[in-house]
């Protein structure tokens, strides 16, 4: 599904040159539960906007779904992000003014899906991400963080990707609405089968998924797989 | 992304910011508003002149005697004093030259005329039974003078309503009665209809005899001092005009035209004129209304500038889930266009209404014209795309990583 080979990204700032991954090289199969965890300025976020194919890497290759995606171009990019793959944020970044209807809808534009379809994709979105029947019509702007995240999982939800990314989707909720987001996670990979690379800097958020992969300074320091999961009750004790 | 999408979109996000949107679109109304009613005002002004031009008579060539010059002789009295064109040229024009369907001589002079202890000074004007006719006028009551009156030098005259004004009285009926030109009596048989001033002479406060009278017992010789031509249409103007000066040429034997004795005038030449006069008075207005115009459309500019800096995070998101350049761009022009669209119609009405306001109380008839509808809806969508491309493209060119991350 997502293989890198020694990939790096360097950024130039004037003269500086900022090194933010180091020939990082791993695969994620189809189905996988991948938390990707690092302090802030580890390369977690910069790898995960390669992954996501929001950036291109400097040097190395990148396949996605078998396909060569390092050096494409900005709106061939698009193209992949538009098909194959969800986003969850850590700022929700919904449309303020529309219904939460609509911004689930949202992606469905973009990828020409006729308008009579629209609504009933929408809705099993909303249903998978668990989000109350009775505010599909509310303003995504009168809704509190833990609807609005999963306002967000339902549009990632929405075109059936074959990835979903989530870059600190708990970071902004207070421990029980994150909590109801990170089931919500669990569910879509047990029931669905559902390939999710989820990023953050908390150990508890990351012990969720199936596989940890831990990075510091631009590299790969740790890759454990089939740990054996901990519930937040266990964290606690 | 379907149109409709696209259109849905962009009514949402224009209001989203109603009163924004509403003042941008008020910059637009304005410049399209006065561009139409700039222009409406101009064809007005310029419809006015023609049609006072068009009331001296159609189709019409005059000729003029030309200067006096003796032979040998340097200094010049003038264009106009010669005393060179007589009856028999005024009879030729007519025999000979088949694109002429009337010709009328006119011997004019200035006299002061007395009626009842009252009196003027006006023009007199000699002529024949064919003037009403050529000059276009009109007999308002009796009648004008006849072949009959000029062959037998009657003493008749038929006077303008100025001139009846202020001899008899506003609208006093002086038919059958005296007045005095240069201590002769005539009695006035006709009163022509009010033309109102047509900028060269005031037609109204006019006297008119027959030329024979006036030539015996006003002037003294056999002179005129026009002869009106009326061409069979307004396309033989130029060809009767050449046709004329080689007639007139070779009667007053002159071989060289640098040397004739007569101008020959064109209708034609002074609507050309006044024409392009006005043209030029339409363009200084509406490139006046072009500038506010342009300032409305540098509002929209700012505003779609603010617009694209205000949803940054949301251009990131929609760029994150796949949206592609020319479909953000399109989103901003689209609302650029929108709003310059909506302005254009507004406009529309506004110009109208200032040229309905213009031809109430400023007494000018003006024309909104389907051109300059037209005109006007281009200019606004072609100002939306030209002030709404930058914006547009500086929000389609934002890279989505740094889009959603800004704060």
């Amino acid at each position: 599904m997502i293989e890198c080979r020694n990939i790096s990204k360097i950024y130039k700032t004037g003269n500086v040159e900022t090194v933010a991954l180091k020939n990082v090289s791993l695969k994620i199969s189809q189905g996988e539960f991948v938390a990707i965890i690092g302090p802030s300025g580890s390369g977690k976020s910069t790898l995960m906007h390669i992954l996501g194919c929001l950036d291109t890497p400097t040097n190395g290759e990148y396949f996605f779904d078998s396909q060569d995606v390092s050096k494409l171009s900005d709106d061939e990019l698009a193209e992949i992000r538009k098909n194959k793959i969800g986003f969850v944020f850590q700022m929700f970044n919904l449309l303020p003014r529309a219904t939460v209807l609509r911004n689930v809808m949202l992606p469905l534009i973009y990828a020409g899906v006729p308008k009579q379809d629209r609504e009933k994709k929408a809705i099993k979105a909303l249903k998978d991400s668990a989000f109350p029947e009775g505010f599909w019509n509310h303003l995504s702007n009168q809704l509190s963080g833990g609807m609005m995240q999963r306002v967000a999982l339902a549009r990632a939800l929405v075109n059936d990707p074959k990835v979903i990314f989530a870059d600190e989707p708990t970071g902004n909720l207070d421990s029980k609405s994150g909590e109801v987001v990170l089931e919500t996670f669990e569910k879509l990979y047990k029931e669905q089968g559902r390939t999710i690379i989820l990023v953050t800097h908390e150990k508890y958020i990351a012990e969720r998924a199936k596989r940890i992969i831990s990075f510091k300074d631009g590299e790969i320091i740790e890759d454990l797989t089939n740990h054996r999961s901990k519930t937040v009750q266990e964290i606690k004790e | 992304m379907l149109i409709t999408d696209l259109f849905q979109e962009t009514y949402t996000a224009l209001l989203a910011n109603k009163a924004r949107s509403g003042l941008t679109i008020l910059g637009i109304v304005i410049g399209i508003g006065s561009v139409i009613a700039m222009v409406s005002v101009g064809q007005g002004a310029s419809g006015s002149i023609q049609s006072s031009i068009q009331s001296i008579g159609s189709n019409l060539v005059m000729i003029m005697p030309g200067a006096q010059r003796g032979v040998g002789m340097q200094v010049s009295s003038g264009r106009g004093s010669a005393q060179t064109l007589t009856q028999a040229d005024a009879d030729a024009v007519q025999k000979e030259i088949s694109l002429v369907k009337a010709v009328t001589p006119e011997l004019s002079g200035r006299y002061q005329i007395t009626a009842k202890g009252k009196n003027t000074n006006t023009s007199v004007l000699g002529t024949n039974a064919a003037y009403p006719e050529v000059r276009n006028v009109q007999i308002d009551t009796g009648s004008f003078i006849s072949d009959q009156n000029v062959r037998s030098m009657s003493k008749v005259a038929v006077i303008g309503p100025t001139a009846r004004d202020d001899l008899f009285g506003e609208n006093a009926n002086p038919i059958g009665q005296i007045i005095r030109i240069k201590k002769i009596d005539f009695k006035v048989i006709g009163i022509t209809k009010e033309k109102g001033g047509s900028g060269f002479s005031n037609q109204d406060d006019m006297i008119f005899i027959p030329l024979s009278t006036a030539q015996r017992f006003l002037a003294g010789s056999d002179y005129v001092s026009t002869i009106s031509v009326q061409a069979i249409d307004q396309d033989s103007m130029t060809a009767l005009q050449e046709q004329i000066t080689s007639l007139l040429l070779s009667r007053h034997n002159i071989s060289n035209p640098q040397l004739a004795d007569f101008n020959i005038m064109n209708q034609a030449d002074i609507v050309a004129s006044a024409s392009s006069i006005t043209d030029t008075l339409t363009i200084l207005l509406a490139s006046i209304a072009g500038i506010s115009l342009i300032v409305g459309g540098i509002g929209i500019m700012n505003m779609m500038l603010t617009t694209v800096t205000e949803r940054t995070r949301e251009i990131g998101l929609r760029k994150a889930i796949g949206a592609k350049k020319k479909d953000i761009s399109r989103q901003f022009l689209a609302e650029a266009v929108m709003l310059t669209f909506l302005g254009g119609a507004f406009g529309i009405v506004l110009g109208w209404l200032i040229s309905v306001l213009v031809s109430r109380f400023a007494g000018l008839t003006t024309t909104v014209s389907f051109s300059a509808i037209i005109l006007a809806f281009g200019v606004s969508a072609a100002i939306g795309i030209i002030f709404g491309y930058y914006p547009a493209r500086r929000a389609a060119g934002l890279n989505p990583i740094e889009a959603l991350r800004y704060e």
